[in-house]
């Protein structure tokens, strides 16, 4: 029992060094709320111990690259210079499609934006995985079961046209919304390697293309 | 443990009319899951008409499940739960889940009811819990809960019309409500998804589905009181720990650590946040 206690007490002095211990009777004095403070190491070794001995590209989802620790400590609320760097380092990973066109099938782009499959646990990795792009948007008006997460992109394409500089435009956005807005709450479909290059080019076609339903 | 004969035609008529549809996978032709949606909406109006009596709530089958499983003298040391200490003292479980999650000294940790039930069954009856804790959750379809999430779903309803009261007080319970902060800003996986993505504002919908935002203490409240739930979806009693976890595989996360410091910090954030409200579980949802 005395082992317990001192093992929690040194457990209390290990996690929160701040806190005061009385050292006779080992009671902690009760401290403000703001004096409790949780580093982000103490939160990543919390996350290493829920996700253990995992296999390599498993264990890769749960570690943060750069930009997601810096949108993470600032809740999608980056500095002007941290929103500057996020967007020149996201910019560089876009891969731009062989044979200079951005835009596919819109029946495809269709489809993959009401596909909500792909990446979970359980989900078979040989079967497409889709944008889910109603989850968040409005497109075609017939689709009355779209979110409101992102904005309407409702007629898109005929307030951006579908010009070669808005196709690559649109095509950039999709492979990676971080290079235009940091700390976006979309996926970079594209740099996460979650939407293949042809499936961008057919998304892109879905909102631009003048016989998509977006555009009707 | 009287079991009235009404939850089984409850459940029947759940998984006859309502189980299948909702189970469907969200990638449909256009117009369909709409449909679905709010053909899903009328059954569970209809079905919520139907069970006035909260006794015929199929959630209530777990609750008498967990109540004879605490009662009963099990494991090497052949003794009952009711010595468990819940943190009101030994055997107290009127009010307990309302206290929770809290710190407790003889375990050394904040625990969640799940992992208190669970340190009890190890420690007062001497179980080995290892095929429970890899196995927590019963498959959705209609299956009867397992052990753990009958024996929560008990412990709960003996808190069920009082008030939220974890006041997470002790430094050890402030310090898992702000982990549970900062991880619910946590940004990862291959959507770069946080539960901030999709719980951040108010308001907000995913597809037709509507997302509780927390920072908002009715929603908070009406969101955290009605947990442990009867889901019609699932033909099953899930509890928060499945929440979290159902969320983190939306999240394209593997799968979280049951019983983790990271679901009990982040089920300690947001009962912080429900401080107040009313208990009235288990609950029925979608
Ligand atoms: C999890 C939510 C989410 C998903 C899924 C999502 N988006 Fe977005 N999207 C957003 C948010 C939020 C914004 C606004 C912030 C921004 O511009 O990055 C946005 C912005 C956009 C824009 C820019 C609109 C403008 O202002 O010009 C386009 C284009 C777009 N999304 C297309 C798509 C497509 C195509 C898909 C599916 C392949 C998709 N989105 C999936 C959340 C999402
Ligand atoms: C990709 C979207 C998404 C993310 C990210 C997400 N959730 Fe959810 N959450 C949902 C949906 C959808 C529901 C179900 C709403 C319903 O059934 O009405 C939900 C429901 C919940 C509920 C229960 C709501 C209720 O009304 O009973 C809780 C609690 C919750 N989420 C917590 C979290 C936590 C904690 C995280 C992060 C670990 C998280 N969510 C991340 C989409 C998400």
């Amino acid at each position: 029992m005395i082992v317990r206690l001192l093992a929690a007490a040194a457990a209390v002095l290990i996690v929160s060094p701040a806190l005061a211990v009385d050292a006779k009777t080992g009671s902690v004095a009760k401290p403000a709320a703001s004096d409790v403070t949780v580093t982000p190491e103490e939160v990543e070794k919390a996350v290493a111990a829920a996700w253990k001995n995992l296999p390599e590209d498993l264990a890769a989802r749960v570690e943060q690259d750069e930009t997601m620790k810096v949108c993470s400590l600032t809740r999608n609320q980056p500095s002007e210079a941290q929103a500057a760097a996020i967007m020149a380092r996201e910019r560089k990973t876009i891969v731009h499609p062989e044979g200079g066109s951005f835009m596919g099938d819109w029946k495809m782009g269709e489809k993959l934006s009401l596909s909500g499959y792909g990446g979970r646990m359980g989900d078979d990795p040989k079967r497409a995985n889709g944008g889910n792009c109603y989850a968040c948007h409005q497109l075609a008006p017939s689709e009355i079961s779209y979110g409101t997460l992102g904005p309407s992109l409702l007629g898109y394409g005929k307030l951006k046209g579908h010009d070669l500089p808005a196709q690559k435009e649109v095509y950039e956005r999709i492979y990676n919304a971080q290079s235009v807005y940091a700390c976006s709450n979309m996926p970079r479909f594209g740099h996460n390697g979650f939407l293949t290059i042809d499936q961008i080019k057919d998304a892109v076609a879905f909102l631009l293309d003048p016989e998509s339903p977006v555009n009707k | 443990m009287a079991l009235k004969p009404t939850w089984l035609v409850a459940l029947a008529f759940v998984l006859a009319t309502t189980g299948g549809a909702l189970a469907q996978s969200p990638a449909t032709t256009p117009g369909t899951q709409a449909a679905a949606d709010s053909d899903a909406d009328k059954m569970l109006e209809k079905y919520r008409e139907m069970i006035s009596d909260p006794m015929s709530n199929p959630g209530y089958l777990a609750v008498d499940t967990g109540e004879l499983l605490w009662a009963t003298a099990r494991g090497p040391n052949n003794v009952s739960l009711e010595t468990c200490d819940l943190g009101k003292g030994p055997g107290v479980v009127d009010g307990a889940y309302a206290e929770m999650p809290r710190w407790f000294a003889d375990a050394g940790r904040v625990m969640d009811a799940e992992s208190r039930i669970l340190w009890c069954m190890e420690n007062i009856q001497g179980l080995d819990t290892t095929a429970l804790r890899k196995k927590p959750f019963a498959s959705s379809g209609g299956n009867p809960a397992t052990e753990i999430e009958a024996l929560v779903a008990f412990v709960a309803n003996k808190s069920s019309g009082m008030t939220y009261e974890a006041k997470m007080e002790h430094p050890e319970e402030q310090r898992m409500v702000k982990l549970g902060e900062a991880l619910f800003y946590r940004r990862s996986s291959i959507n770069d998804f946080s539960c901030q993505t999709c719980h951040g504002q108010a308001g907000q919908r995913i597809r037709l589905q509507n997302l509780p935002f927390f920072d908002d203490p009715k929603a908070a409240q009406a969101t955290m009181g009605t947990w442990p739930t009867y889901r019609v979806s699932q033909a099953s009693l899930r509890t928060m720990q499945h929440r979290i976890y159902d969320c983190y595989w939306q999240m394209r996360m593997p799968t979280v650590g049951y019983a983790s410091d990271v679901t009990i910090a982040l089920a300690a954030y947001l009962t912080k946040k429900a401080e107040g409200g009313t208990i009235e579980v288990p609950s029925i949802k979608r």
